[in-house]
């Protein structure tokens, strides 16, 4: 099989390539697709294996990294790729008889380029045997081979591992942040449909009804079906003000796609400063006249709501033992953050905790003591459209 | 399949033509996805016209289901039919219609089918035609009938990346994404669709058009048919090349967005933005 370990190395680089997408590059390969070139084979991989731009990147890395080991250019000397930049004309040539000596695998190929960078000196063009233009040896540019590695004189289109090496898609990766736009998509995850949870048959069914009628000589006859809408209910929390500051821009665009999606039963979004403390502000200002019991919350809000904090979590570990998180204190104020966030891990069952910090700082910013405990208490992802996918199958995952 | 794919008049990219062949050789469907305005639509009628191929276009809007694709069957018709004692009630098939996938698959030559925007649908809506797609073939249980497809069409399926579509249907396409065209490319766009420009004008606007998409935070950025529309507006109300270095008239054709416009806007004029 052709480079069956290309198709390995993707998937170990984390590319969810399956059989049957390499079995289509195959025969594409089969079908001289990739004229022998390796920039038209990588342009070719990538449309038939990579279905999203955001994994573009990924198999720019990949691909450059499998074929550098192999095919490393910068090996190919100077002078020989001086010649090979100025080709000559194509030579006559019997085309069965190239056909036939130069249908290599890409493995015998590879070796073979191997043997002549060693042996060739000097240029050789309009051959069959050496590295040259214009002739009918699998090796070189501008001459006919069945199959073959082009070398040299790619002219401005550059090559298949400067291209991939280019990685043009960077910006696309989805473990990047991203826009608004993608928090929507993302979001469009959240839902689960009524229909699938057997509700009740309360909706008219007008299809089914024409076609019993019908089937019935005319005399009417009613079908219902159960109403297809998201149940999902979701409370949002934001910290906000403080060490939040630097995130707002991000945590704005949050705030715009959760509300602009509208297919939510129900929709609550509030605020906290730090953790969740005895009370929950309605504005992003956090003041008291516009502000709540977190106990009438917790009692109001039903358990089958989802719940998603979002926050630094970075604080320091007295504010969360405290029961007033540095905000002057009210009287019957007794319950510490961390107790509060326990409540409401307790009361709902999908509850989870994004962080705009990037989870590989986690570890080792200033708030690693305490993003460590409250991770100890609640599924903590980042606020990344990666991170806000992970999170969103974690509160849609039946319990 | 005679030739490639070469476009004379729509303007496409190597790319784009390399995976148009792609998946003709290979007999998939080809999914587009790129940026509103990247000319995903005009890609199939380019593909119909090279190919000398009819098209069908399937427009899809959030209500479609996959089955409206396939066929439909009016059993209001028929039911009216039957009280009125219209004739060949007793014939089902009278009251089948084909929908898009069906008149592309009964059609005796090899056609184009476009399934445009097909992210607008249900989530579900990919999966359900997966088999059809597959082996290009669908039942009607009403009339006991097999549609097969005499000649397998060239599926162009496109999407704005509204919705993700699910792995299964994924795999079975060749994926392609538009890039947004880069300056030299977006100026044979352009060109092509204004059949006089004035070359100052033309040059200045693209500027900006570019400068604005650089800016940082713009939540919509401006996509070629923004540029355009905001061409036309440039040219119809007869702005002074010069101008456009110092301010954007007619910016609301460009940004639609409050913020967006307030964040182009000069320095004084400009509100901090507040967290409430």
């Amino acid at each position: 099989m052709v480079f069956t370990s290309l198709f390995y190395h993707l998937r170990e680089k984390g590319l969810k390539v399956s059989i049957n997408e390499w079995l289509a590059l195959i025969e594409a390969l089969t079908q001289g697709l990739a004229y022998s070139s390796l920039l038209e084979f990588y342009y070719m991989s990538r449309t038939i294996l990579v279905k999203s731009e955001a994994d573009f990147d990924k198999f720019d890395l990949a691909f450059s990294s499998y074929f550098e080991g192999m095919l490393n250019e910068g090996e190919i000397p100077e002078e020989l790729l001086e010649y090979l930049s100025k080709p000559i004309e194509q030579q006559d040539y019997d085309q069965a008889e190239v056909d036939a000596r130069t249908n290599l695998e890409f493995d015998e190929l590879r070796q073979l380029l191997e043997q002549r960078l060693r042996e060739q000196v000097g240029a050789h063009n309009g051959g069959k045997r050496w590295i040259g233009t214009g002739g009918t040896s699998p090796l070189g540019n501008s001459g006919y081979a069945k199959t073959g590695i082009r070398v040299g004189g790619q002219g401005e289109r550059g090559s298949a591992l400067q291209v991939a090496g280019r990685r043009g898609f960077r910006d696309f990766r989805e473990d990047e942040t991203l826009g608004i736009r993608q928090f929507q998509t993302a979001f469009r995850r959240l839902r689960q449909m009524s229909a699938r949870q057997n509700a009740e048959k309360s909706e008219l069914d007008l299809d089914q009804t024409i076609k019993r009628t019908s089937e019935n000589a005319g005399m009417l006859k009613l079908a219902y079906r159960s109403p297809r809408k998201n149940s999902i209910k979701l409370l949002l929390m934001f910290d906000s003000g403080g060490s939040m500051e630097p995130y707002a821009q991000i945590c704005n665009q949050l705030f715009q796609a959760v509300s602009k999606a509208n297919h939510f039963a129900q929709l609550k979004i509030y605020y906290f400063h730090n953790c969740p403390y005895n009370r929950i502000y309605e504005t992003p200002a956090c003041i008291y006249p516009e502000s709540m019991d977190t106990q009438w919350l917790l009692d109001n809000l039903s358990s089958d709501y989802k719940v998603i904090l979002v926050g630094d979590a970075s604080m320091a570990m007295w504010e969360m033992r405290y029961y007033t998180g540095g905000r002057k204190s009210r009287p019957g104020d007794q319950i510490s953050g961390l107790a509060w966030l326990k409540q409401f891990v307790r009361k709902y069952d999908n509850a989870i905790w994004f962080n705009p910090i990037p989870q590989d700082l986690w570890d080792s910013s200033k708030g690693r003591e305490s993003i460590a405990r409250i991770r100890q208490e609640i599924p903590m992802y980042q606020l990344s459209v990666a991170g806000i996918e992970a999170g969103i199958r974690h509160l849609i995952a039946a319990r | 399949m005679n030739g490639e794919f070469k476009s004379n008049r729509y303007i496409v990219s190597d790319d784009l033509m390399r995976s148009v062949n792609i998946a003709v050789a290979l007999k998939k469907p080809l999914l587009v996805k790129g940026e509103p305005g990247t000319g995903k639509t005009m890609l199939a009628e380019a593909i119909s016209k090279t190919f000398g191929k009819k098209l069908y276009i399937w427009n899809i809007k959030s209500t479609t289901k996959a089955q409206e694709g396939l066929y439909t069957y009016d059993a209001v018709q028929r039911l009216y039919d039957s009280q009125f004692g219209g004739k060949g009630v007793d014939d089902i098939a009278r009251y089948i219609k084909l929908g898009k996938l069906g008149e592309a698959f009964t059609n005796d030559e090899q056609v184009v089918l476009l399934i445009d925007e097909i992210d607008k649908a249900d989530l579900e809506f990919p999966n359900d035609l997966l088999w059809e797609l597959d082996k290009m073939e669908f039942y009607i249980p009403e009339t006991r009938e097999t549609v097969t497809a005499r000649e397998r069409p060239i599926v162009i399926i496109t999407s704005n990346a509204e919705k993700e579509l699910p792995d299964a249907f994924l795999r079975r396409c060749i994926f392609h994404y538009i890039a947004f065209p880069e300056p030299s490319a977006m100026e044979e766009i352009v060109r092509a669709h204004f059949d006089s420009l004035d070359e100052t004008l033309l040059h200045q606007a693209m500027g900006a058009f570019y400068m604005i998409r650089n800016v940082n935070g713009i939540q919509k950025k401006p996509s070629t048919s923004e540029l355009l529309d905001w061409l036309q507006a440039l040219q119809i109300g007869g702005v002074d090349p010069s101008v456009l270095s110092r301010e954007i008239p007619y910016s609301g054709v460009l940004l639609k967005k409050n913020e967006d416009m307030e964040r182009i806007a000069p320095p004084e004029s400009k509100t901090p933005w507040r967290r409430n």
